[in-house]
């Protein structure tokens, strides 16, 4: 099926205020009379909720964590795009909107992409309304910084912790909603099914995580906002609780997958110590505005680093990439780290990292400077890694990190599936292959803020919505699925942990569907992902009850998704044979080892609609059509 | 990397209404490199292994910001060392044979779900509260309209940077929650965006604070010398100082 993506018609400038100008409105005293359920309370939901309980919806807001302030935006340290052109250095919602379609590879859609540009100076002037305390300049006017991908300085930060300031901002609004009765937050709940009634998302059934009771809830209309799905690589930078379930739940009731194989793998991550280990930490990409990263010249060279001479290092990035050095995209950077790191030049212990190094930036702006811009990351390294940063480099090598794809979606932020709606990184729409730095935090708050609450109230004051209550067929058949899946997983008492079985799911897709993927390698996968399957069916353990907090179980439950779920993210990197962005298919590069796109052949969304437990699933395109950023090789020479 | 052997002795609670007790574990193969969070991961790996339950912990980001994991080790909440949450405390901190005794944060306001989880709901309250400056999405002036001096705004951030961990809570012999409302009402009230609802915001929210059950303050700073973002107790001086205004102008 070819899907369509909705995009109003007209020049893309003025694309969104003419949608606008005539869509459906729910009147402001109709508006209570609707519920609508936000699942998730990151950047994307918290601002969704808040937004929508400030129109006068009747919000539910659930999250899986105690409070929605803890919710995984919060660790975006980097900073938040806004195409503010406050350094008068060239930059416009156009160049925002380029920088973004080139940095994704060509692979996004563009009135999505070019509305994101659009709306981004709207989040910065939100953000510092509400107490957002953005980095200034001494004369109290806004201070930016550059970051990967854009030769202007877009980049709106607070320290280190960007993520944190903004979604405590979009948390603080939520809780005043909570406090306005507008909006009720359900902490501790984790939905396992949508529940879908006339052929639209009415509902959804959840687990309360204390008591492990199920609970209905009936809706107009259900908002995904349940973030990326890097977890099932096992390692990433995601928190724990980060998972796909929701999303794939969403998945089996009939909404289609896109682009499951655009992972993104960030460059500057600390590496792994050991297996041990249960995440990986993200060093801000911004360290790349003042770090080097360099490898040594000859293979094997274990000296210190500061023993190795300026002749005998090799600053790959800015060898390769003369035009933006160590700030090319992160697609770019971290396929380097590993090419360099595969000729046997990586550094450390294992060989599998990289240095970036401050020292230049410690002698030219002082430690002090330093400090102040990257103060918290660098005490966060020592903490670590128990080494000091401000003497010797850092060591840094890729880590999964942001999922690009997501569930399809229209320009409406709805799925295919009338009523559901998927935001921020749970949808798959605006950074196409690749996604710049700063650019999740401003799509988050966009999709949350600018875009919903016109989209969601062209949908409910233009469609005839039936009563629903929980006390619906649908809503049974669902707790009843769902009461079977936990039953049976309580009862198994096999070999294997939950972790085990979790780590060797992620082993095959970080070797073979990780920064450079291959056709036999992704077949091997397609294999190891069944046998895996198979074996969690047989051979899991799962201890403790279902009446209690039981975080086993929960886990148990999303890797039990993530099993079903690889498969497709396997087979949509097969089924791609190009390379583009994060998706790097060796059998197709440029002579100096660049992705070589096939615009001809896939310059298409894939769109994945399950078919069942080991069923092979169908595939839906969406063409893509580049009339305002002209298609081309992307070049960061 | 040589590893250690090390004695864990945790508090185990079925459920908030259960009594609970201290249970003792060994864990082996521990590297300096494991964080506390993740020594706890290879105990609960062998807890599966031997069919049971097992320890029952809330943790997410394990980069020391999102504020979920949070209990006390050997006596102080987030465990030995300072400016960091018990997901960055790391084994090295500790030597073969040692034992840690881990235990939920207790205060009357935050009970105990789970062994180690504990329900900080009364936080989002005192949040929703008033900690949160009006303002409707969509209706912001230019960002650069107000001019903040770099000096406020580093401030304010020094003051939002807390994570609402509850650590100070733990560590205070009232269980008093005023380093966290003040860092919230500090963070406001040092901007310009702050002050109109500046005094309605502080009365509102320690009035919250009293009614969630959390202690009085006595003015002794266990409260910063645990909290992993070194969060200052001249926050609470402001808060004490608007309160009291406050209450005189009557509003």
């Amino acid at each position: 099926m070819i899907l369509d993506g909705k995009v109003p018609s007209g020049p893309i400038e003025t694309k969104w205020n003419t949608y606008k100008d005539h869509i459906n409105l729910v009147a402001p005293a109709n508006r209570r009379k609707h519920t609508v359920i936000v699942v998730g309370t990151g950047l994307a939901g918290a601002s969704a909720a808040a937004s929508l309980g400030e129109l006068g919806y009747n919000v539910l807001a659930l999250t899986i964590l105690d409070s929605p302030r803890r919710s995984h935006s919060i660790a975006a340290q980097g900073g938040i795009n806004g195409a503010k052109n406050y350094k008068n250095d060239g930059d416009s919602i156009y160049r925002l909107f380029y920088d973004t379609v080139k940095g994704g590879d060509y692979r996004a859609r563009e009135g999505n992409v070019y509305r994101l540009a659009q709306v981004s100076v709207d989040i910065i002037d939100q953000c510092v309304a509400q107490g957002v305390p953005f980095a200034r300049e001494y004369g109290g006017l806004l201070d930016n910084r550059s970051f990967g991908g854009a030769q202007v300085s877009r980049t709106f930060y607070a320290r280190g912790a960007t993520g944190q300031q903004l979604l405590l901002g979009a948390y603080s609004a939520l809780m005043r909603q909570v406090d306005a009765g507008t909006v009720k937050v359900l902490p501790r709940r984790e939905m396992l099914d949508l529940v879908m009634v006339g052929g639209r998302a009415r509902g959804l059934l959840c687990r309360n995580l204390i008591s492990g009771e199920y609970e209905r809830y009936a809706a107009d209309a259900v908002l995904l906002c349940t973030g990326g799905y890097g977890n099932a690589y096992y390692l990433s930078t995601n928190a724990g609780n980060c998972n796909v379930t929701a999303a794939w739940r969403c998945a089996r009731r009939g909404a289609y997958f896109g682009n499951p194989s655009f992972a993104q793998i960030h460059p500057t991550c600390i590496p792994e110590s050991g297996t041990h280990q249960s995440k990986l930490t993200l060093m801000s990409e911004s360290l790349r505005n003042d770090g080097r990263v360099w490898v040594p010249r000859q293979t094997g060279d274990k000296r210190n680093a500061s023993d190795i001479p300026e002749s005998d290092r090799d600053y790959y990035l800015e060898r390769r990439y003369p035009a933006f050095g160590n700030l090319v995209p992160r697609d770019v950077a971290s396929r380097a780290a590993k090419a360099v790191c595969d000729e046997g030049r990586g550094v450390g212990a294992t060989g599998r990292s990289v240095y970036l190094d401050f020292a230049d930036a410690i002698k030219r702006l002082g430690e002090d400077v330093v400090r102040e811009r990257y103060g918290n990351l660098f005490d966060m390294y020592q903490h670590i890694s128990g080494e000091n940063p401000y003497q010797a480099p850092m060591r840094i090598y890729p880590a999964i990190h942001y999922a690009m794809g997501g569930l399809w979606v229209d320009y409406n932020l709805m799925s295919n599936l009338e009523g559901l709606f998927v935001l921020g990184e749970a949808n798959f729409s605006d950074h196409g292959a690749n996604r710049l730095g700063a650019s999740a935090l401003m799509q988050g708050l966009g999709d949350g803020y600018f875009v919903i609450p016109y989209t969601l109230g062209n949908y409910i004051g233009g469609t005839r919505l039936e009563a629903v209550t929980t006390d619906h067929d649908a809503f049974k058949e669902a707790q009843d699925a769902v009461d079977k899946r936990i039953k049976g997983l309580l009862a198994s008492k096999g070999g294997k942990s939950v972790k085990e079985l979790h780590r060797s799911l992620g082993r095959v897709l970080w070797d073979r569907v990780g920064m450079a993927r291959n056709r036999a390698g992704l077949q091997q996968a397609l294999k190891e992902v069944t046998g895996l399957r198979g074996e969690y069916q047989k051979n899991v353990r799962v201890v403790g009850e279902g009446q209690t907090i039981n975080k086993q179980l929960e886990y148990a439950l999303r890797v039990d998704d993530y099993m079903e779920f690889a498969d497709v993210l396997v087979r949509d990197a097969l089924d791609r044979e190009e390379s583009c962005g994060c998706h790097f298919r060796e059998e197709y590069q440029t002579e100096d080892g660049e992705c070589q796109r096939n615009d001809a052949e896939y310059a298409y969304v894939a769109a994945w609609e399950f078919k069942g437990r080991d069923q092979e699933p169908a595939l839906h395109k969406e063409p893509l059509e580049f009339k305002s950023a002209e298609l081309k090789q992307r070049n960061y020479k | 990397m040589s590893t250690m052997t090390v004695k864990v002795r945790v508090w185990r609670q079925p459920s908030p209404d259960k009594e609970g007790r201290l249970v003792d574990y060994t864990v082996g193969n521990v590297v300096a490199d494991m964080s506390f969070v993740e020594m706890l991961d290879v105990l609960n790996e062998q807890l599966v292994a031997a069919g049971e339950d097992t320890v029952a912990f809330d943790s997410d980001c394990r980069e020391g910001i999102c504020g979920s994991c949070g209990c006390v080790v050997n006596g102080v909440p987030h465990g030995p060392g300072t400016g960091k949450t018990a997901c960055q405390l790391f084994m090295r901190a500790f030597t073969d044979g040692d034992t840690l005794v881990v235990e939920p944060f207790r205060a009357k306001a935050f009970p105990v779900l789970k062994d180690l989880c504990v329900d900080r709901g009364a936080f989002d309250r005192m949040i929703a509260a008033g900690g949160y400056i009006s303002a409707n999405t969509g209706a912001a002036p230019d960002g650069n309209q107000l001019l903040i001096g770099k000096e406020i705004a580093e401030k304010a951030f020094d003051a939002a940077a807390c994570i609402g961990c509850g650590a100070c809570v733990a560590a205070c012999k009232n269980a008093s929650a005023v380093l966290f409302v003040s860092a919230k009402v500090g963070q406001l009230s040092y901007l310009p965006q702050g002050q109109p609802e500046r005094y309605r915001r502080v009365v509102r929210m320690v009035d919250q604070m009293q009614k969630e059950g959390f202690g009085a303050c006595s003015n002794e700073g266990e409260c910063e010398a645990v909290c992993p973002k070194e969060i200052s107790t001249l926050h609470i001086q402001i808060m004490q100082r608007d309160y009291l205004r406050s209450v005189l102008r009557g509003a």
